[in-house]
């Protein structure tokens, strides 16, 4: 008696379950039928299947990637060069920095440490407009544009993910053993040495989740390049791109599906890669933030 | 100093007078304007001689100190560059009748109160407080409900945790206007069907609103329930063995034990909504942009009804060209901000004591 109970009960939660599944992942199916609709389909029957074929799909993603305000390929490779060369960077020097201020106990340390903590709840509308003009002076000053270029871009990344990079790395270096550095310094290891070789591997599990977490914001972040490198200048990323489409477009449905599909798809089979790394990073990120 | 060569000796002082002079020159043509287009590149590789100079330098006593100077600095460099810098510029501007490249004047409270007088932002500050205020309940709630959901033993819950959260990893650029395809496209098909409304929801401020918070809890509570399903797992078993021994019932276990328990993570996931709520920008923006009319609001017609705070900021500045006041209501957001989450945190170590 009481095990059949138990299993009416499962079964409504897993009714529930898949109803929400169902509600949750409809906009995906939604994106997906009807980018390989042409227009009149849609707004004919934007949930149904008639209209659909691969041929409309491959002419729709032909039109979004050659198109002069997508430019798909240039934004996708932009936008990879910026997430990787930031999140490699940030790895680097993020633990660099969370080691010196985790290994020294003076005034300093502490007080670099509390200004990297307090800074972390500064929005960015405070920063930006400010943020371009220094940009565009300094840029001015040394000769190298730092606005509308990507190394432009990485640093004000190194600088805005330093923080809560050295946050976490900083909690994670903490429980390592110091025994483990005197013992290398007395074997004759200089305090790089003792980084880059005993350090930095132990670092790999904390480094996978800061980069976890600094990649889902720099990857979909939309108003830092949108500020800096401009709607319609000739570096943009994904997200920049697709705004930039869409503004130029105000009724294609099926072009600006195709646009959201191919934003989409490289997340997507990132995180069926590595879907464990991710949940378990974010969750990480936001327990020790 | 005699275990160093001579060789090291020379390289290290070599590369540290090399670097200084290159750094030196480069900002001093960059100062006098002389049209020298390789003053960038001279500081960069003046900087990166001068602290491979300092790597080198002979010295046993120091080392330490100069690996962890050259240690903190591509970081703190940049951070002070892109955050502290512009954070005091920013401050200052807020006083000044700055337009985004020179300034003018200095006009004190000017932009404070002019910002006071406009209906327009007064209502965005609201619609923004009703927005975290509805958004801490619902995205904790619906998240809270997910995640005891997906701790109970159903089959497939791997996949119903990885679809639920799915939706946090797209960027609201695109989801914004995924949504807005959904409300203006798929949902009028039905409304018009049944109801007769063909306009869609995005076209009246009050659902539009409604429309904003069903996208962002579609994209955050799979986020926040990950973290609850960690804080419920962290239960130990054996406390809630106990509980059911002494009869209690799912009701009871739920709210006289888990609750409690998991007020830690309650306030964690209290601050990131409310954090991640106000600063709210990339929805808003592709899925109303701001628009909505409000018909009177302390004697004025508003264009701006589903403008949050985000987003108000941003179109005074760049859209309208008022850098100086746009600056004004960012420092006022950031004051916000920083009360806010200081006074949620206090109420929730308060009440995490006495539980």
């Amino acid at each position: 008696m009481k095990n059949k109970e138990r299993s009416s009960i499962i079964d409504i939660r897993m009714i529930i379950a898949v109803i929400v599944a169902v509600y949750v992942l409809f906009p995906f199916f939604l994106v997906m039928i009807n980018s390989c609709k042409p227009t009149d389909m849609i707004t004919k029957n934007p949930v149904g299947f008639e209209g659909i074929s691969f041929g409309q799909l491959v002419t729709n993603l032909k039109d979004v990637i050659n198109n002069t305000h997508f430019e798909f390929w240039a934004a996708f490779e932009c936008s990879v060069i910026i997430t990787v060369v930031s999140l490699v960077l940030l790895a680097l020097f993020g633990s660099m920095a969370a080691w010196v201020i985790c290994r020294n106990h003076t005034k300093w340390s502490a007080f670099i440490y509390f200004t990297f903590i307090a800074s972390m709840i500064i929005p960015f509308q405070v920063v930006m407009l400010p943020l371009i003009s220094t940009f565009r002076d300094v840029g001015k000053f040394i000769g190298i544009s730092m606005l509308q270029s990507i190394p432009g871009i990485i640093f004000a990344y190194l600088g805005f993910g330093g923080a809560m990079t050295v946050f976490i790395l900083n909690g994670f270096i903490k429980g390592i053993p110091l025994a483990l550095e005197e013992a290398a310094s007395i074997d004759g290891c200089s305090p790089e040495q003792i980084f880059f070789r005993i350090i930095l591997p132990l670092l790999k599990p904390v480094i996978t989740t800061v980069t976890i977490l600094n990649g889902m914001w720099i990857w979909n972040d939309y108003l830092l390049p949108s500020m800096m490198l401009g709607q319609n200048g000739k570096v943009k990323t994904l997200p920049v791109a697709v705004q930039a489409f869409v503004g130029s477009y105000v009724k294609q449905w099926n072009l600006i599906l195709a646009a959201a599909l191919l934003a989409i798809i490289p997340i997507v089979i990132l995180f069926l890669l590595a879907q464990r790394q991710i949940m378990n990073g974010m969750i990480e990120g936001a327990v020790k933030g | 100093m005699g275990e160093f060569t001579a060789g090291r000796k020379a390289v290290s002082f070599g590369s540290l007078i090399i670097g200084l002079i290159l750094m030196i020159y480069g900002l001093g043509t960059a100062i006098a304007k002389t049209g020298n287009n390789l003053r960038g590149a001279e500081i960069l590789i003046g900087a990166v001689l001068f602290f491979a100079g300092l790597y080198l330098f002979p010295t046993l006593k120091y080392h330490r100190t100069i690996v962890n100077i050259i240690f903190l600095f591509p970081l703190l460099f940049a951070f002070a560059v892109t955050v502290i810098i512009p954070l005091v510029l920013g401050i200052g501007y807020s006083f000044t009748d700055w337009d985004g490249i020179r300034i003018k004047g200095f006009v004190g409270f000017d932009n404070y109160i002019r910002m006071f007088k406009q209906p327009g932002f007064i209502w965005s500050i609201l619609i923004t407080f009703l927005f975290v205020f509805f958004n801490i309940i619902l995205v904790n709630l619906v998240a809270f409900l997910l995640a005891l959901l997906c701790t109970s033993r159903i089959k497939g819950l791997g996949f119903f945790r990885a679809a639920y959260f799915l939706p946090n990893l797209i960027g609201g650029i695109v989801l914004g206007y995924i949504w807005q395809f959904i409300f203006s496209s798929v949902i009028t098909k039905f409304t018009s069907a049944f109801w007769d409304m063909r306009y869609s929801m995005l076209s009246d401020t009050k659902t539009a609103f409604v429309g904003i918070v069903i996208v962002y809890i579609w994209q955050y509570a799979g986020y926040i329930m990950l973290i609850y399903i960690t804080g419920l797992n962290t239960i130990p078993e054996d406390v809630l063995e106990a509980s059911s021994i002494d009869g209690a019932g799912a009701a009871q276990t739920l709210f006289n034990i888990k609750i409690p328990m998991l007020a830690p993570t309650i306030t964690i996931c209290t601050f990131l909504t409310l954090t991640s709520a106000f600063k709210q920008f990339d929805v808003n923006l592709a899925l109303t942009n701001g628009t909505g009319s409000v018909a009177d609001f302390m004697g004025n017609y508003l264009t701006n009804g589903t403008e949050m705070l985000a987003l108000n900021i941003y179109s005074t500045a760049v859209i309208n060209n008022e850098y100086a006041l746009g600056e004004a209501k960012a420092v006022l957001f950031f004051i916000i901000l920083a009360i806010v989450s200081i006074v949620q945190v206090r109420i929730s170590n308060k009440r995490e004591v006495e539980m």
